[in-house]
């Protein structure tokens, strides 16, 4: 496995946080990881994107120009990096906020309405944990359990009670694109 | 130990900790300033001292102070900010100060952009201020290897008595990899007679690099050379990586070699080239007879070295292989990083001439 | 025999190098005394040397010394004082030194309140260089960079150190005094030891700026240059304690 993946959205939408916790979940199961974040000037409401890679050997560059996978949270993301995506891969559209199709037609594309998902679960801050769940469910990379075990260390005892809502977040993410994908392999 | 997750800046500055440096002296700059925020935190939980100093300038010189004090100390800055610690570089090899220095370099020249650079080689590795001398550079390409040489470079400073550079660059700063943190130094810090304020010394205490008559000090510029060859015979280190029978060697280092990595593993499967890869860890003092024995082997048609500038190691490079083969040179500047995808165009046109 | 007078152990035995009729001479002295007379032993003080006419300081005080880059010994004392805060850590720098090139270094040591004490020797020129302008040459005041005299509209006033920094929080002792007769060589060691024992108290960062002469580059014998120090320096640099806390 060479997982390959650039997460992009606006600096605020947790999109550092979905790779770090991608990353540790990974290490704790036993992969080689590496979280390549993009730095700037400092401003909230900019662009904010990282690398992720989770992989069975160990990592060369840890540079994601060509991903396995690409998740888009907003417009201007999915315009930048809907290119970078190889030939097969996967692109996860957060499409609560990006109103465009994707062009591709040599790669699976998921059109996840995460912010919707979040509301109907009951937190609207878990969008970006609906988006992570697409992740897992579009790669199976890491466990939802192994996840859940590092959510449970960064929340920390103050947040605890937000455990249930975030797993439950990303569950129906993975649930999201797991019907997308049984509907797609339906239509060949 | 168990690996942790660590992000490269924050790692090297527990490196630094758990070999006893207790004193960091510093200016924030972009993309190093987890290292004196991490400091901050730090220093004051294991009994030692961060001071946010009012620039480079005086950063350095307070680390100049703590050192001739005998101080375990560094200070760390990106491609501006060294620039203007050059001064105090140079008097501290003057005055044979051991101490370390961390450069995450960024784009340049001038205020440049904050993106991972490799255009401080010839500074860093020329002396980088004023006079005749030269520092120990060590180019990590992992945040691991970050970490471990963190404790050879405080080693190396104080056998020396010749203050140390980690070469970075904001890349390696700002990556997270998992790692195995070193283990605390057990062994007490080398004593250091000549330290002024300490128990140990011995008799009047002089940090000076001032000798007015020339005989004198070209005297001591000799004996600093003595300390060069010497550091020259024992301290180099490199890492090759399937150079045997290569038909083609790739030179790079830090996080451009790990991206040349790559691209020789991808060499094979798209282009049918076996390529190798020749990490310089110290680029000073260079690898020169181990890139010279790599690239007299028969088999070897060609080096290429790949760069984060417009070429500054490659000069090393061909100092190496002379006439022996041809040498080219790939690399882009000011904060941008060749792709696996551009070296292996390169690759693939150097194999079309072979 | 009874010893009525002996030299300074704080002071080593090799022969100074300033110019004849020079107060820096006078001035080694004074610090070297008081510092002897603080009875924390030789052992205990570290000075820092300047670059400028003091620059081979470090061959006259009789402890550990260091020599720092130009303008940089506030850094370089801060290091060492960091490290050894159980020590008596000074500087002693000129008015090239401190008030030009160091001007940022003096500052924030003094902003800091580092507990460090700094002897600030102004002599209105650069000595060692051959008599260019100093920041603190007076308006007027010919010299070998100022060949017209001081021309302020060209480049400014001088530099008053003591005025500037007691407006800081972090000093605790600041004097202006002169040496250019006794009565003032008296009063000028009463304020070095002041300044001194505010260190050793940890009150804080002081200095004690001398005014001093330079016979060779202001072209004057030395009586006529110590008359030329009082009449013209002192009007333009008040004497006096600024800041005492």
């Amino acid at each position: 496995m060479e997982e390959m993946l650039i997460i992009a959205g606006f600096g605020g939408q947790g999109v550092q946080l979905i790779g770090q916790t991608l990353v540790k979940a990974g290490m704790d199961e036993g992969k080689e990881v590496s979280f390549l974040p993009s730095y700037g000037a400092e401003m909230r409401g900019g662009t904010s994107n990282c690398n992720v890679i989770i992989a069975d050997e160990p990592i060369c560059s840890p540079i994601v120009n060509e991903a396995t996978c690409v998740m888009a949270l907003n417009r201007p993301s999915l315009d930048k990096f809907e290119s970078a995506v190889l030939k097969g891969g996967a692109l996860l559209i957060n499409s609560s906020l990006i109103d465009r199709k994707s062009e591709r037609d040599d790669i699976e594309v998921f059109y996840v309405p995460a912010n919707e998902i979040a509301q109907e679960v009951g937190n609207l801050r878990t969008a970006n944990m609906v988006m992570l769940g697409a992740y897992i469910g579009v790669s199976g990379a890491v466990s939802v359990d192994a996840v859940m075990q590092n959510l449970k260390k960064t929340f920390g005892e103050r947040r605890a009670h937000l455990l249930p809502v975030n797993r439950q977040a990303i569950e129906k993410g993975i649930q999201c694109v797991q019907e997308q994908r049984a509907k797609a392999e339906k239509a060949l | 130990m168990a690996k942790i997750l660590m992000k490269g800046n924050e790692a090297i500055a527990e490196a630094a900790i758990k070999v006893g440096c207790r004193f960091f002296f510093g200016y924030p700059i972009t993309p190093q300033n987890q290292i004196p925020e991490y400091m901050s935190k730090r220093m004051p939980q294991v009994g030692g001292c961060f001071l946010q100093a009012e620039s480079e300038v005086s950063a350095i010189n307070m680390v100049y102070g703590a050192s001739g004090a005998g101080a375990r100390v560094m200070t760390s800055s990106s491609s501006p900010g060294i620039s203007l610690k050059q001064e105090g570089i140079s008097y501290a090899v003057g005055a044979e100060l051991p101490l370390v220095v961390v450069n995450m370099v960024r784009g340049g020249p001038g205020l440049g952009s904050i993106q991972p650079a490799q255009s401080d080689y010839f500074q860093a590795t020329r002396g980088g201020g004023h006079g005749d001398y030269r520092l120990p550079v060590f180019a990590p390409a992992s945040v691991q290897e970050a970490v471990e040489l963190m404790a050879v470079a405080f080693d190396v400073a104080d056998r020396y008595r010749n203050p140390v550079m980690l070469l970075g660059d904001g890349m390696l700063g700002q990556i997270m990899e998992p790692v195995e943190m070193i283990e605390e130094r057990k062994e007490p810090l080398p004593k250091k007679p000549w330290a002024s304020g300490v128990p140990e010394k011995e008799g009047r205490s002089i940090i000076n690099s001032l000798y007015i008559n020339p005989d004198e000090c070209e005297q001591h510029n000799y004996k600093l050379e003595r300390k060069y060859q010497e550091i020259t015979k024992n301290e180099v280190r490199v890492e090759t990586i399937g150079c045997e029978d290569a038909d083609v060697l790739l030179v790079a280092y830090g996080t451009m070699a790990r991206i040349c990595q790559r691209a020789a593993r991808d060499a094979k499967k798209e282009l049918g080239l076996n390529v190798g890869l020749v990490r310089p860890i110290t680029l000073w003092p260079y690898p020169y007879e181990q890139l010279a024995k790599c690239a007299a082997q028969a088999s070897v048609k060609h080096v290429l070295c790949v760069e984060m500038s417009t070429g500054q190691m490659v000069d090393d490079v061909r100092l190496a292989v002379s006439d022996m083969k041809p040498v080219s040179f790939y690399g882009r500047p000011g904060g941008m990083v060749p792709t696996v995808k551009d070296i292996l165009a390169k690759l693939s046109s150097i194999k079309e001439g072979m | 025999m009874a010893v009525v007078f002996k030299k300074t152990s704080m002071l080593t035995d090799t022969p100074f190098h300033y110019c004849p009729g020079c107060t820096h001479g006078i001035i080694h002295r004074l610090v070297a005394e008081a510092l002897e007379e603080l009875g924390v032993g030789n052992d205990n003080i570290i000075g820092v040397a300047p670059v400028g006419c003091a620059v081979f300081a470090y061959n006259y005080f009789n402890c550990d010394m260091m020599e720092a880059a130009h303008g940089r010994a506030p850094a370089v004392a801060t290091g060492i004082k960091r490290v050894h805060p159980d020590k008596v850590v000074f500087t002693y720098q000129g008015d090239g030194d401190l008030a030009s090139i160091g001007a940022a270094e003096i500052v924030h040591a003094a902003a800091r309140g580092e507990k460090i004490t700094t002897i600030f020797v102004n002599n209105a020129i650069y000595g060692m260089t051959g008599g260019q302008m100093a920041p603190t040459s007076l308006p007027g005041q010919v010299t070998t960079t100022s060949p017209y005299g001081r021309n302020v509209e060209h480049c400014g006033y001088p530099v008053l150190m003591c005025e500037m920094l007691s407006q800081l929080n972090g000093p605790a002792y600041i004097e202006r005094v002169s040496v250019h007769d006794v009565a003032h060589v008296a009063a000028a060691k009463r304020a070095i030891k002041k300044a001194l024992q505010a260190q050793v108290e940890g009150k804080g960062f002081s200095m004690i700026e001398v005014l001093s002469t330079c016979p060779t580059n202001w072209g004057l014998p030395p009586e006529e240059a110590l008359k030329w120090l009082q009449e013209n320096m002192i009007p333009q640099f008040p004497l006096g304690v600024y800041k005492e806390i």
